[in-house]
């Protein structure tokens, strides 16, 4: 082995600076007792105490967690839909059409998609009255139909290294087709649905241009109340609520991982190829 | 493995597979594909003040009498109106850029994760997902703090005296740049890694016994060998850059006028749905060709 490609770890360690200082940077300077953002005063809690306070993004996080946690939930029973007839049906007609319309959500911009939920929204009012009114439902279901796509990439790609075997077998001592999925498919799946569910959650909690289209005026969901306040300029209190995020992700992340990275788990972008 | 399974012609199977498929098709047809056809329909409307802002093509005054109008000044906007076409071309430039940096950036960077030990590799990969899963707003927020004419980097450079005034950072080109490099850093390097992951070594060995310098055996060898992860991580960076809205808006300043954002101001600043709807229809056509590209490849 030639020297050119082990020296890439300097690189890998400058990458890892690159990526992780803004992060290390917004919580150091959480705890910095100044109320300009840049100079730094003297340690102190102050910005928690007052983020607690705060009822506008207090309320909004309030929505923003229900929002997720209905799209997620929504997002991962449909993607198992879409992902199971995919793969289990090679032989359906429409396959391609299946898996474009499940996956066209997530590669479309976002100005693009929550223009054409809010239209989508608007035609149905006209047609049937639902949704009778935009808010925390219009999001819901946006979210949840963005996050299907990713919720059936990852199922699909865990449902095509399944051993077909086991199916075969219980098919052979006559289980049905029913008893096959809940009792085998979805506890040996079961650690990707739990990925996809967060992973949607993640991004539901986090979009803030789809639902800036599709809310009414009366719901502000957690991204959108940050981006208006810090249009105006700079907040120690963002700075507090970023630390905390980013505090609760990390020992999300490590919890998890633990238990899903282990068995060689597909993730979202490191795809399996395809069974032939 | 379901290659078992395909021999099997059952009628019970065939209704499964059209239920489940209908069921997906209830959920995704009227609130996703029944929106784009409105966006065509209205971005072919004549704008109108009042809500909804644009009248019907289709106006119905009695059986008899339909009035049939297509209004064809937002397709003439959309070529000759020189924001329209600017912002066109600064965004092709700005994401296009944004993406061949972060390749010099993220290939480098999956070559030094394959070569880590075997076993901190999970965790390594944890710390690339962590800023990736943390709010993206915050992540762009950070970046102010850091740009800033009284941000951390100016202090840091007047301080040792590289400077003796602050860098105007915040509200250029390079931030817009940088922020897009960063927050889409590991879709790129997410693909390299997992292609790097399955690249066969030994041929770079042999490579070097053949005597190929280790840059030749890199752009003979290993550059060939993974141009699908390349080309996977640059179709997820430059398709969410192209019509990116937060990252111009807050680190970009008032000139950065990008298309994504030109779309969004149509819609909400002016009100004007027929043109955003025409804009978001030209940015649809553009990227149909890179998704259908990478459709056909099985990257999605």
């Amino acid at each position: 082995m030639n020297g050119l490609f082990p020296r890439m770890r300097g690189f890998l360690a400058l990458g890892y600076l690159f990526m992780l200082a803004p992060l290390v940077y917004v919580v150091v300077y959480s705890f910095n007792s100044s109320r300009f953002v840049t100079v730094w005063e003297g340690f102190s809690f102050k910005w928690y105490a007052q983020l607690w306070q705060n009822n506008v993004l207090m309320k909004a996080a309030g929505i923003s967690l229900q929002v997720a946690f209905c799209a997620a939930t929504i997002a991962v029973i449909i993607g198992t839909i879409a992902a199971v007839a995919y793969t289990r049906f090679p032989m359906m007609r429409g396959r391609g059409f299946l898996s474009f319309i499940s996956i066209a959500p997530m590669v479309l911009p976002e100005v693009v998609l929550g223009m054409a939920f809010l239209m989508a929204y608007l035609v149905l009012q006209d047609w049937v009255g639902l949704p009778r009114n935009r808010g925390m439902i219009t999001i819901i279901i946006a979210h949840a139909t963005i996050g299907m796509a990713y919720a059936f990439i990852m199922i699909r790609n865990r449902l095509r290294n399944f051993d077909a075997a086991i199916i075969e077998a219980a098919m052979d001592l006559g289980a049905t087709p029913l008893g096959i999925f809940f009792k085998i498919t979805i506890p040996i799946i079961a650690p990707t649905l739990v990925a996809s569910w967060l992973l949607v959650f993640i991004l539901s909690f986090d979009d803030l241009v789809v639902a800036s289209f599709v809310s009414g005026a009366e719901v502000t969901t957690l991204p959108m109340a940050i981006f208006s306040s810090i249009k105006f300029g700079l907040t120690p209190e963002i700075n507090a609520l970023a630390a905390v995020m980013i505090f609760i992700l990390s020992i999300l992340l490590i919890v998890i991982s633990g238990k899903l990275t282990r068995k060689n788990e597909p993730g979202l972008l490191i795809q399996a190829p395809e069974e032939e | 493995m379901w290659k078992a399974l395909k021999n099997i012609k059952n009628p019970s199977q065939t209704w499964t597979a059209v239920l489940l498929s209908v069921c997906v098709y209830a959920w995704v047809l009227p609130v996703f594909f029944l929106g784009f056809l409105q966006i065509i329909k209205v971005a072919f409307s004549e704008p109108y003040i009042q809500v909804p802002p644009y009248k019907d093509i289709l106006t119905h005054f009695s059986w008899e009498a339909v009035e049939f109008k297509i209004y064809l000044a937002n397709l003439y906007d959309l070529f000759n109106e020189k924001l329209y076409v600017y912002a066109f071309w600064r965004s092709i430039k700005i994401a296009g850029l944004s993406t061949f940096i972060a390749l010099l950036v993220a290939y480098p960077m999956a070559i030094g994760l394959v070569m880590m030990p075997k076993r901190w590799q999970p965790s390594l990969l944890l710390l690339i997902l962590l800023p990736f899963w943390t709010s993206f707003l915050l992540r762009v927020y950070a970046w102010i703090g850091l740009l800033n004419t009284d941000g951390i980097i100016n202090m840091a450079l007047m301080k040792i005296g590289l400077i003796s005034q602050p860098l105007e950072m915040l509200h250029t080109d390079f931030a817009v740049v940088l922020g897009m490099v960063y927050c889409y850093l590991p879709f790129m390097l997410l693909p390299l890694y997992s292609t790097l992951q399955k690249f066969d070594w030994s041929l770079i060995e042999a490579s070097a016994d053949l005597g190929c310098r280790p840059w030749a055996s890199f752009r003979q060898v290993m550059l060939p060998n993974t141009l699908s992860g390349i080309f996977t991580g640059c179709f997820f960076v430059f398709i969410p850059a192209l019509g990116e809205i937060i990252i111009p808006i807050l680190l970009g300043g008032s000139k950065s006028v990008l298309f994504g954002r030109v779309i969004w101001e149509e819609f909400f600043f002016n009100r004007d749905w027929t043109m955003a709807s025409m804009l978001s229809i030209a940015l649809l056509l553009v990227l149909m060709v890179p998704i259908y590209r990478a459709q056909k490849k099985g990257d999605l």
